[in-house]
């Protein structure tokens, strides 16, 4: 039930675009065409459910104060939490790397969809901000940091594929001159979130 | 007719080497980001921060100044090893040298700013994945010298601060009837000022939504503005 929960609130009510704005530049750039939109989501989702765990461990056996001492009792007072932004970073620039390489190998099919999008994503705010939400939150145990990673990924993921699929219908609209592009895409978004905000408070 | 055009060009450039250090070229490098080539409203970048730290005027300027630090130091730094990098792992070497920074930033904020720096909470960390600063880095710093690489950075980092100031302006004055934290309106508790007029505070202002639904309405203005900046779908 705890699992549910977690990831109803990270998916809906806390949702990475309408309450935070994580990953905006990509959710605006890419949001032209369903297509884009559904691979670039699905890398993400992806991503998040990869490096969240990762960190997780990084964060607890490492950063934390007296996280290292595992090593010895003369450990146990390292404090290294200012180590945290390059450290989180680090992890998910090499594992986008590595996971891109993983699936070139395994499953070409997989590659040629995400394949472009891959690449982009270690500088995606969406994958960074989910690793310190998840440092902030501090959850007891990997499970649930995985399950907040992957009710992330899934909310950015609607998001960005729902407003692909309205800006697809509105390219025919007649639009003010002044609006067209980003501008319009803002508005939406904007409408979105205020609909966004009806899970506000929700639980199960 | 080419030929000559050719040895007038020539020229340019041989005057070029001696510019001076405020020519009419690296002043446009400072205002263009303020208003035509906008990083948020035009080239959309840094969105994500610049929507969220708006609630508050003094957030939306310790925020605009952390963005100016970490720009100015991250493009000249890049641009003076840019002949260094192999092309292949510049992303990362780009991250290594911003998320640097941006820990000597959260340091100094955690050290003299503290309820500033819990406001924005993870929004400095986010500063390391901040769009502007690695499209300007891509963009700008990779392909000129240091000089030209820290104007546009002042240009650039100017930009986005005007735009988190004005949107910061509006949610702040209209949602809390304030401006940092003095209060405009008068107090709401204690019913003074415009408040006792039966004035009530838009909490909606306060709201993620608000801040989108304002770029898009900065963006409306700038483009009706400037019809030269109008996209074609």
């Amino acid at each position: 039930m705890d699992l549910v929960n977690i990831f109803i609130r990270s998916a809906f009510v806390d949702n990475m675009i309408f309450a935070f704005f994580f990953g905006m530049c990509s959710y605006l750039a890419v949001s032209k065409t369903v297509k884009t939109a559904f691979g670039l989501g699905m890398a993400v989702i992806f991503v998040l459910v990869v490096t969240i765990p990762i960190n997780f461990l990084i964060e607890n056996y490492v950063l934390q104060e007296g996280a290292l001492s595992w090593l010895g009792e003369e450990f146990s007072s390292v404090n290294l939490s200012y180590l945290t932004f390059i450290m989180f970073i680090a992890v998910i620039a090499s594992t986008v790397q590595l996971v891109e390489m993983i699936v070139e190998k395994i499953s070409p099919a997989l590659y040629g969809a995400l394949g472009i999008f891959l690449p982009l994503i270690a500088v995606n705010c969406a994958i960074l901000g989910g690793a310190l939400f998840m440092q902030e939150k501090q959850f007891a145990t990997i499970t649930q940091a995985t399950v907040y990673g992957l009710g992330s990924g899934v909310g950015w993921f609607i998001a960005v594929v729902l407003i692909a699929a309205i800006r697809e219908r509105i390219r025919y609209a007649n639009i003010p001159g002044s609006l067209r592009g980003v501008g319009m895409a803002f508005l939406i978004t904007g409408l979105m979130g205020l609909a966004f905000l009806g899970f506000m408070g929700f639980e199960i | 007719m080419a030929e000559s055009t050719e040895v007038l060009e020539e020229k340019k450039i041989k005057v070029k080497e001696r510019e001076p250090l405020f020519s009419k070229k690296n002043k446009k490098l400072i205002s263009d980001p303020l208003d035509e080539n906008n990083p948020i409203t035009i080239q959309v970048l840094g969105i994500c921060s610049a929507l969220a730290v708006t609630v508050q005027m003094k957030a939306a300027v310790v925020m605009s100044v952390a963005v100016l630090f970490v720009l100015i130091l991250a493009n000249v730094s890049i641009s003076l090893i840019r002949n260094l990098i192999p092309n292949r792992i510049r992303i990362i070497v780009q991250l290594v040298v911003v998320a640097a920074l941006v820990i000597v930033v959260d340091q100094v904020l955690k050290a003299y700013l503290f309820d500033v720096s819990k406001e924005l909470s993870v929004f400095v960390g986010l500063i390391i994945t901040n769009c502007i600063i690695m499209g300007r880095l891509e963009a700008f710093a990779l392909g000129n010298k240091p000089w030209p690489s820290a104007l546009d950075a002042i240009g650039n980092s100017l930009g986005y601060g005007m735009v988190l100031v004005i949107v910061s302006f509006f949610k702040e004055l209209f949602g809390s009837g304030k401006l940092f934290g003095f209060e405009i309106f008068g107090n709401a508790t204690e019913q003074t000022g415009l408040y006792a007029m039966g004035y009530m505070d838009n909490g909606l202002m306060l709201l993620p939504p608000s801040s989108l639904i304002l770029v898009a309405v900065y963006i409306w203005v700038q483009k009706i503005r400037n019809p030269s900046l109008i996209e074609s779908h």
